[in-house]
């Protein structure tokens, strides 16, 4: 069954395509590992498929509201506690419990910690736990594992294989091994976007160049 | 061959460059014609010689509404139908109806010294020209302090759209707080006090001058600034190369 | 919603949340009045409801930035777009917010610094009473000035611009309201056009908020 299918998707950044071309399908249990150099769109394909903007053109069948995405930016409050900062998200998408991700990435200890006090590993595996808490199948992380550490990238792979297992699906933009050996590997850099006339603009850099 | 076609930038491009010179012309004959052929109008009996500000006040005041209309107009034709020249269109559009709300003021104010013995008077025509200006000074700061040209458009539209309501709402709000001294309009439908031909005639002239010369100062600006994105287009092209 | 609501008021008064602030703000700015047109009577009278008014809308002002700034900088203004929440639910959540922990406080306010002004006690109830209806509408555009401007670096100055015309209804005939009810008037008319401004700003400005913020996040 799958998840997500991606068709023919064109995405842009600053008014120019990125990439175009774009097709793949998610199915549940499998990940899918995103790469390509620096610039080439990784992070606008993902916003575009979290639904942040809107596509160029194609495709992307998937259910509503099947998404969990997670960015550089954890969207902690500081001064709310590390509970606080998940029973809110937790809420609102609509869950109660938050002890099975507190547990997932080890920070059930850090519990009543006000979040702005944590390291910024720790709050990398808080936002994480985040994505545990939606509930959703379809996981979208953009460089997940920025300033993890070796031993937390680790419990991180296994919360993803869990993940998989459970019938969800991941797809993540990184530049370092998560150990996912299963994990297919979509190269961006074939897709970049090639300069020239297209019948749909992008944006103002496009319907007048 | 619908009407959208001109929409495209090369087409506009290159009819409002044919048209130009042509609307550039009339504009400077009817504006001239009309306010030099006011104000070799007889006195009148009771303003004297300074009826003849007129002949400016009254065609930029027109303008000044008139341009925030085209403005939503323009913001709705690119919000719905994602028409660039469109988007451009208003904002090329911003500065000029200031200008005619600022002239519209200042003709005002000159006028409002002799007649009502003041310089300013919070009467409710004037301040909601003064309300317009605000408007039409956010308008043009959104566009300016915006980087991405796609995001400006699409801001500024809606922007245009709630200060259009606004603005509406606003005017019958000072109505409420305060009656005025202003004359009513100066040019009525309904019968009973009117201006008399001789003023009314120039006064039409000038209107219609000031109508063209909007249009030629918008053409030029839109231009400019088609230009300017495709310059932005092809800079941005060849970063990205 | 509910959730969004709750931690929005715990963050505005929890430390650093600036909580007070505009209160503060509008004590000074009602204690600055008198040094500037005279300590008396005559002079303050006439002019407390408008001074009263004009320094809830100022406070106002001063605290608009924050009620997306913040959530746009740590990302959670992302997130809580791809969640399953309606945009325009949580602009409406915000702004309930914003005039539960800004507005609401003037309100309380507002009499109290009216006695600085020498406001007249006939006035006082009609003063909480358009402060109570008006106000909302100034959270509310206020809230779609701060979308408007929320990727902006230097939105602050640009955010005034935005929302100030866009509260010279509410200025008008909330400080209208006031006046009739001081000279013994009636201050219905008024009160209802700042109802119905108020109802329509609630009912509408959350779409074009939600436009401008989806615009902003892309």
């Amino acid at each position: 069954m799958s998840l997500l299918t991606v068709h023919d998707l064109a995405v842009s950044r600053g008014g120019l395509r990125a990439v175009e071309g774009v097709s793949f399908s998610l199915d549940a249990g499998q990940a899918l590992i995103l790469r390509g150099p620096n610039g080439v769109g990784k992070t606008t394909l993902l916003r575009t498929i979290a639904g942040l903007q809107p596509a160029v053109q194609g495709r992307m069948d998937m259910a509503e509201d099947a998404v969990a995405y997670a960015a550089h930016a954890d969207g902690l409050k500081t001064t709310l506690t590390v509970a606080e900062n998940l029973r809110f998200w937790a809420a609102v998408f609509g869950r109660r419990d938050i002890l099975p991700a507190l547990q997932a990435m080890d920070l059930t200890a850090l519990e009543d910690r006000p979040a702005g006090s944590l390291s910024a590993g720790q709050k990398r595996r808080l936002g994480l736990a985040r994505v545990l808490v939606s509930g959703r199948p379809i996981w979208v992380l953009d460089e997940p594992t920025v300033s993890l550490d070796a031993e937390s990238v680790t419990r991180f792979a296994a919360v993803i294989r869990d993940q998989l297992a459970h019938g969800g699906a991941a797809l993540i933009a990184t530049h370092i091994d998560l150990g996912l050996t299963e994990a297919a590997v979509l190269d961006l850099t074939a897709c970049r976007a090639r300069p020239g006339a297209t019948h749909r603009p992008a944006g103002f850099n496009e319907a007048f160049a | 061959m619908s009407i959208w076609e001109y929409a495209n930038p090369v087409k506009f491009m290159r009819s409002s460059g044919a048209a130009l010179p042509w609307i550039v012309g009339a504009a400077v004959i009817c504006t001239v014609g009309g306010v030099a052929w006011g104000f070799l109008t007889p006195e009148d009996y009771r303003q004297g010689s300074t009826v003849k500000i007129v002949f400016l006040h009254v065609p930029a005041a027109m303008m000044a509404i008139n341009i925030w209309v085209m403005m939503l107009v323009a913001s709705l034709i690119w919000l719905i139908r994602r028409h660039h020249v469109s988007a451009l269109a208003a904002k090329a559009a911003a500065p000029i109806g200031a200008v005619m709300t600022l002239i519209a003021l200042a003709t005002g104010a000159i006028w409002g010294q002799p007649m009502w013995g003041t310089w300013w008077e919070w009467d409710p025509r004037l301040t909601s020209f003064l309300i317009l200006l605000l408007f039409y000074i956010g308008y043009i700061a959104l566009w300016s302090a915006v980087e991405d040209a796609d995001s400006a458009a699409d801001l500024t539209g809606v922007l245009c759209l709630v200060g259009s309501v606004f603005a509406l709402l606003s005017r019958y709000a000072v109505l409420f707080w305060n009656q005025g001294l202003h004359q009513g309009a100066s040019l009525s439908v309904a019968p009973g006090e009117r201006m008399s031909a001789i003023y009314r005639y120039p006064l039409y002239l000038s209107m219609l001058g000031f109508f063209l010369l909007f249009l030629a100062l918008l053409l030029i600006r839109t231009r400019t600034e088609i230009r300017r994105r495709r310059l932005a287009a092809l800079q941005a092209k060849e970063a990205r190369a | 919603m509910i959730a969004l609501l709750i931690r929005d008021l715990r963050l505005a008064t929890r430390a650093g949340g600036g909580f007070g602030l505009a209160v503060a703000f509008f004590l000074i700015l009602c204690a600055l009045v008198p040094f500037g047109v005279g300590p008396d009577t005559s002079a303050l009278r006439p002019i407390a409801p408008g001074i009263l008014w004009l320094g809830a809308l100022l406070a106002c002002l001063l605290s608009l930035d924050r009620i997306f700034a913040l959530d746009y900088e740590d990302g959670s203004l992302d997130l809580l777009a791809t969640a399953p929440l309606p945009l325009e639910g949580v602009v409406a959540v915000k702004a309930l917010a914003h005039w539960i922990t800004t507005m609401l406080p003037l309100v309380v306010a507002a009499p109290l610094f009216g006695l600085l002004l020498h406001l007249p006690a006939q006035a006082v109830p009609w003063l909480i009473i358009s402060l109570l209806i008006g106000t909302p509408a100034m959270s509310m555009l206020g809230a779609f000035g701060a979308a408007v401007t929320v990727g902006l670096r230097r939105g602050g100055l640009l955010l005034s611009l935005l929302v100030l015309p866009l509260y010279i209804p509410t200025l008008i005939f909330g400080t209208e309201v006031i006046r009739r009810g001081q000279e013994g008037g009636d201050p219905a008319t008024p009160l209802l056009f700042l109802a119905g401004i108020t109802t329509g700003v609630i009912a509408l400005i959350p779409f074009a908020a939600a436009a401008a913020l989806r615009i902003n996040l892309r």
